[in-house]
């Protein structure tokens, strides 16, 4: 608890997450630059799907994260909600957009991955609508938070919309298991070790592991802005009133 | 100390709730949930004739026929029964005998009449040389090989 403590802090957060800003936005790029080269032109084409197998690098990792980002968003939600922590509630802000961005990239890649392997941009079952449900989510948080006109009520109600709405991440999780459903199973994150060849594996984690980057490089940047902000206005109220 | 406390026992047994709420509604609706039907389904007369459903299964292994104008016949299996199907139309690339597929339209006098057929692809990817090095040694384990393995049904 002393950890969270001196992490809430606002001013000890920005002076202890600068300088990670320019390192984070290299690994970032240094990771995303060689997933992708790996994904796109080193890995093998696969067995039945030939080369539109590559569009799993980009699709895949974005549906993990935007699954990782909303249960960050709750998580925040929970601590901001309970503990009352003044960053818990920047912290699911800054999320909020990264984790629809990613939503949106997952569903737009999965349509284009669709039509040429299923035959169809779209169909309603049960792991593709509980994805749409979610990137629905996010613009409701979003919508919400900036819903009132005293911004901690506006950070309250968008806190118990996103716990609320975490009963969707398992569902979509297990949506493949529970249903039968157009989209296939669980490749990678399964009981019984992942159903995909190494060769495409090394990549997709590399990719993985470049968007979880990403996320934290943006999430620092819009949480010091979002601090720096306040301070800002606080600086200007006391101009008015003192 | 005491308010969060609380607060923390507010939110637990309130997501204790709604994770109850959830798995009620969902097993509920269960049965609108799945994409798609069995033949199994089909041959114990859960789906009347002339209802729109989406049928689900393997392409049985040398059950494919062209015919002319692109009408093609097939058979849709679940490994326990079979299921003729008739389609007019243009069939996905992933279409192809042990595959999994999805054809939506009707049952008539026995025989389902799709318009639309969608492919299913299994969880498996591997380049194509380790699937053939695979199939050579004998381990073969996914989908359009042996129907009697686990997958063949796990994986519809």
């Amino acid at each position: 608890m002393a950890m969270i403590e001196r992490f809430a802090n606002p001013n000890r957060f920005l002076t202890l997450t600068r300088p990670l800003v320019p390192w984070l936005g290299g690994l970032t790029l240094l990771s995303l630059g060689a997933g992708l080269y790996l994904g796109l032109f080193q890995a093998p084409a696969d067995y039945q799907q030939g080369e539109s197998v590559r569009i799993m690098y980009v699709h895949v990792p974005a549906a993990w994260m935007a699954m990782f980002c909303y249960t960050s968003m709750a998580i925040s939600a929970a601590v901001g909600l309970i503990w009352k922590h003044p960053l818990a509630d920047v912290a699911g802000k800054a999320t909020a957009p990264v984790g629809a961005v990613f939503t949106f990239l997952a569903l737009a890649t999965g349509s284009l991955w669709g039509k040429p392997m299923w035959g169809t941009w779209w169909v309603w079952d049960a792991r593709l609508t509980s994805m749409l449900i979610l990137f629905f989510l996010y613009i409701g948080y979003m919508a919400l938070s900036n819903a009132f006109d005293n911004p901690q009520r506006g950070a309250k109600a968008a806190a118990i919309l996103a716990l609320v709405g975490f009963i969707n991440v398992p569902i979509i999780k297990f949506s493949v298991d529970w249903w039968n459903t157009l989209h296939q199973p669980a490749s990678v994150i399964r009981m019984d070790g992942p159903s995909i060849h190494p060769s495409m594996l090394w990549p997709l984690l590399l990719m993985a592991i470049g968007y979880t980057l990403f996320y934290l490089w943006v999430l620092i940047i819009r949480m010091d802005a979002d601090v720096t902000a306040g301070k800002i206005r606080a600086l200007r109220q006391r101009r008015v009133h003192g | 100390m005491k308010r969060k406390h609380k607060r923390l026992t507010f939110v637990a047994i309130a997501g204790v709730l709604i994770a109850i709420a959830a798995a009620l509604v969902l097993t509920a609706f269960d049965e609108n949930i799945v994409f798609f039907r069995t033949p199994t389904d089909i041959v114990q007369n859960k789906v009347k004739e002339d209802q729109r459903i989406r049928l689900g299964g393997l392409v049985e292994e040398e059950s494919v026929e062209q015919g002319t104008d692109g009408v093609v016949n097939f058979r849709v299996t679940d490994t326990a029964n079979t299921v003729p199907v008739y389609f007019q139309g243009i069939l996905p690339d992933l279409f192809r005998e042990g595959q999994g597929v999805v054809a939506e339209g009707k049952l008539m006098n026995g025989v389902f009449v799709a318009d639309e057929v969608l492919a299913k692809h299994d969880e498996n990817y591997m380049p194509p040389e380790v699937a053939d090095a695979i199939k050579d040694a004998g381990q073969w384990k996914g989908e359009g090989q042996d129907m009697n393995q686990d997958n063949g049904e796990s994986s519809l």
